[in-house]
């Protein structure tokens, strides 16, 4: 791997972590500890089924939250600073910079969702005294969770190349929600005639499909994952990833920094 | 600069290439998740949860979930399925959302009604559909018109339709015909003429291309249905006075018993077979027919509507 | 990327290269250079930054670019530095072009302003700007460093506790780290005290002696006329004048600030034509360098106590409001 982008990324996981954004954990162990107490009194047959669902939601929005508002920073907070002009005088290429960023965020929130994981297993483990082989089905939702996190920080890169950080971060949060409605969308797209077809499906197909990514029901109620579908949601959040950031080079490689 | 230009160039062909392959892995997402969408219904049975859950964007929802349902119904019908058991739950969650939404109630009426493989065969559960929208649309007459509808096409149950249609008629705005259907609704004669006359009214007012495509397909069937009768009636004529059945429609036309060959809805001439029976040359095209199909026909397992039902007339 | 057999296709590169060691006189090149924004959103309008620029640097020497605020000077760094697209003619820099990441290796420049990573120590902060010139930072080289921007036992403070003349400093500090043959330094002097501003100079001075060569904005006069080889002076986009300091300046009178003990301002001082105020029991007068001697003359005359004598630092809009203000009476007179 080129070393400066690797010197980037780490620098950038550094300075999460220094601006204590891992300190969401607290609150989110504070939540999980307080649903499996409360769940583990008042539902009797449904605890797993509660913790699976509330956890797994908290760690998606947690990271969501975090990827969005660290992500539409991370180009403009260095255009703020200065910094960018010291570190693009050195023999570093723009979209070197982009991609170190980028890689950066994603390994804060790899990090952060691996520390969510162990709170959800710790209180699936309280309310339901033991594991059960099911439960490895967890992994895989929280595995495309971690690919949910990869589309939107490239987007809230993308973003964050040509707008604000304000008008990125709606920009952003739009698409996380449009992009939970995806396949609905397509739906919509489907049902239309003529040259509003082809408009509202090629929108309807670029928008980041998060409905397949999200099988947090699923996995709640113990239903088993196909291969297939792991493999071909891995394929679609890496393509979409490398999609939104090719645009933020292309974008970032003319911008006159001001 | 030169390095710069490069870099563009990669990046642009690389977010095109990654454009289409992200297209192409969503086609076999959606085929790896037929149902995707629905089984999310499933989670989330109860219609009213949901309504508290969509936090006063119930409107949107509501869109969203009539949507599914013709998607459902849609995707389903196409596979040739004979199970349309989500159709119901997913118009009760839609018309819960949003009680106005009467283009719901409308395909209830009759996609709920009809029996597999062209509908769920729930019309117990569509009346109660529509008459949720009838106390939440009082003053929408086309409600009362597909409550008429399904006593009368499904449950044969003339009361109950000349009910439905008399009250229609009283509304603001109703349609002349309610009066007449309620008049012959209490006769109960002519069944066909009746039955012409309400899908006639359906498919021009529907604005539904599914409700449309199957009105005009019922249409050209009951016309194929009366002219097969009355030609093998033709026939039988021509058996008595001769004693064997006409080789052709000549035959029958040098009898003075018939002036052209007889043509169906579509232009096509119909057959004539060597026992006197009548059949249509393509029954693949008319679905719904009683009468004019070859012995041990089997219907295609998805019937067969014509575009231009579609993009027919408004 | 090329294959190896085709070592036919290397050689205009060569001679590029050969060529350039030949004509590299001159560190940086300007040839031309101009940038036109366009501002407003909807009818957007040309606004020119930057008329075409034609400047030399030679290798080895302090060169000082100096103008007003607003004047194109950090445009014209940023194009240098490739952060901003020229909107026609080009530079060279060692004799590369802009953005050829080799020329960038040899380059050390320090924005107007910054922040830096606040999160980090200068150390950290060093040692991540080594890494990213591709330079092998150990523990010793940087705290050299530090000792020579004079943030010797700062090397471990996070940067979010430094003074601003701190973080300037750390600025220069990652500006020459990885031992650059050019140096750009925009504004260096500006939130520094007195001690600091004097230390930078000394540094300047100190890289010149080294052999580098220093291009440096600021809107000081005296700054640049105590460091200066050479300047360029820019107004409004539009380059003024490249020569010795005191030669583009011989219009400008010097003014010094005479402070003394008392309450009343002595008619031979008032005949000087000085501008006086008197607070308390001091009195400043602001007077013409040339008059210096005169007032103090006066003051020993009248046996008043003298606190202070101090050079009033002219500032480039001053010349300009001279240069202006003499254009426009020359009008007048001519009318």
């Amino acid at each position: 791997m080129n070393m400066r982008v690797a010197h980037i990324a780490r620098n950038t996981f550094r300075e999460a972590v220094r601006d204590r954004v891992l300190y969401n954990l607290i609150a989110f162990a504070l939540l999980m500890s307080g649903a499996a107490i409360l769940v583990g009194q008042i539902s009797i047959d449904i605890e797993r089924l509660v913790v699976v669902n509330l956890g797994l939601t908290a760690v998606s929005l947690f990271g969501m939250v975090i990827a969005i508002f660290i992500g539409i920073g991370l180009v403009s907070k260095e255009i703020d600073k200065r910094t960018l002009y010291t570190v693009l005088s050195r023999p570093v290429r723009r979209w070197e910079f982009i991609a170190g960023k980028f890689f950066g965020l994603a390994g804060t929130l790899v990090v952060n969702t691996l520390f969510m994981a162990a709170g959800v297993f710790a209180a699936l483990l309280y309310v339901s005294r033991h594991f059960q082989h099911s439960d490895g089905w967890i992994m895989v939702a929280l595995y495309f969770i971690v690919l949910q996190f990869l589309i939107i920080t490239a987007l809230a890169l993308l973003f964050s190349s040509f707008s604000s950080p304000l008008l990125a971060a709606v920009f952003a949060f739009s698409l996380f929600v449009i992009g939970s409605f995806a396949e609905d969308l397509r739906g919509f797209a489907a049902m239309t005639q003529g040259v509003t077809k082809w408009l509202a499906s090629g929108a309807a197909y670029l928008v980041p499909n998060f409905s397949a990514l999200n099988i947090i029901s699923m996995v709640a109620h113990e239903q088993g994952v196909s291969r297939q579908l792991i493999f071909y949601n891995t394929a679609y959040a890496l393509i979409y990833t490398t999609m939104a950031l090719s645009g933020a080079v292309l974008i970032f490689e003319r911008r006159n920094l001001k | 600069m030169k390095s710069a230009r490069r870099t563009a160039m990669v990046a642009g062909l690389l977010a095109l290439f990654s454009l289409a392959g992200s297209v192409f892995l969503l086609r076999r997402l959606d085929q790896l998740r037929p149902a995707g969408t629905l089984e999310d219904v499933l989670y989330l049975p109860s219609p009213k949860a949901l309504k508290r859950l969509s936090l006063g964007y119930d409107g949107l929802m509501a869109d969203v979930y009539w949507t599914r349902a013709v998607q459902y119904f849609g995707s389903q019908h196409a596979a040739g399925s004979r199970h349309f058991e989500l159709l119901a739950p997913l118009l009760d969650i839609a018309t819960t959302l949003d009680p106005h939404l009467v283009v719901a109630y409308e395909f209830g009426s009759h996609f709920l009604t009809v029996k597999p493989p062209n509908g769920a065969g729930m019309p117990q559960h569509a009346i109660e559909l529509v008459k949720y929208g009838i106390r939440n649309n009082p003053d929408n007459w086309k409600l009362y018109y597909d409550l008429g509808f399904i006593y009368y096409m499904d449950l044969k149950d003339y009361a109950g339709a000349a009910d439905a249609f008399a009250q229609g008629a009283l509304l603001p705005g109703a349609h002349p015909w309610m009066k007449v259907l309620a008049g012959r609704m209490a006769e109960h004669s002519g069944e066909t003429q009746t039955a012409r006359l309400m899908w006639t009214a359906t498919y021009q007012e529907t604005r539904d291309p599914n409700i449309r495509a199957n009105a005009g397909a019922h249409l050209r069937a009951l016309q194929v249905d009366e002219d097969v009768t009355a030609l093998e009636a033709l026939t039988a004529r021509y058996h008595e006075k001769t004693g064997q059945f006409p080789s052709t429609f000549a035959d029958l036309e040098k009898a003075g018993m018939l002036r052209g060959v007889p043509r169906d809805p579509l232009g096509h001439t119909y057959k004539l077979m060597a026992d006197g029976r009548i059949e249509v040359r393509e029954p693949d095209d008319f679905p719904f027919i009683e009468k004019g199909t070859p012995p041990f026909y089997t219907p295609p397992r998805m019937p067969k509507f014509l575009p231009d039902d579609y993009a027919g007339k408004r | 990327m090329r294959p190896p057999g085709c070592s036919l296709s290397l050689r205009p590169q060569l001679l590029i290269i050969f060529y350039s060691d030949i004509a590299s006189m001159a560190a940086i090149e300007i040839l031309g250079l101009e940038k036109t924004y366009h501002v407003g959103f909807w009818r957007k309008k040309p606004k020119c930054a930057l008329k075409p620029l034609h400047l030399e640097v030679e290798d080895g020497e302090i060169f000082g670019f100096l103008g007003p605020n607003g004047a194109g000077k950090t445009t014209t760094l940023k194009m240098l530095m490739g952060l901003v697209f020229p909107t026609g003619g080009s530079a060279r820099i060692l004799g590369m072009e802009i953005n050829d990441p080799r020329m960038k290796a040899q380059i050390g420049f320090l924005p107007e302003q910054p922040y830096f990573y606040d999160y980090l120590t200068a150390r950290e902060l060093l040692n991540y700007y080594g890494q990213l010139s591709g330079i092998h930072t150990d523990r010793r080289k940087i705290s050299e460093i530090l000792e020579r921007v004079g943030l010797p036992k700062d090397g471990d403070v996070q940067l979010r506790k430094f003074s601003k003349g701190m973080l300037q400093r750390a600025g220069i500090a990652q500006a020459i780290l990885h031992d650059p043959k050019v140096v750009f330094l925009d504004e260096p002097m500006s939130g520094l005290d007195p001690m600091g501003r004097r230390e930078v100079r000394d540094l300047t001075e100190q890289l010149k002696r080294e052999g580098k060569t220093v291009f440096f904005s600021t809107h000081i006069l005296s700054d640049a006329e105590a460091l200066c080889d050479r300047v360029a002076i820019i107004h409004q986009g539009t380059l003024q004048g490249v020569g010795a300091v005191a030669d583009l300046t011989a219009s400008v009178q010097g003014k010094v600030e005479i402070v003394w003990q008392g309450n009343t301002v002595p008619a031979s001082i008032r005949g000087l034509g000085a501008d006086c105020h008197v607070t308390g029991d001091t009195v400043r007068a602001v007077i013409a360098e040339v008059k210096q001697d005169a007032a103090l003359e006066a003051l020993r005359r009248e046996r008043l106590r003298l606190i202070a004598l101090v050079p009033v630092r002219t500032s480039l809009e001053e010349y300009f409001m001279h240069k202006v203000q003499d254009a426009e009476q020359a009008a007048a007179v001519r009318v």
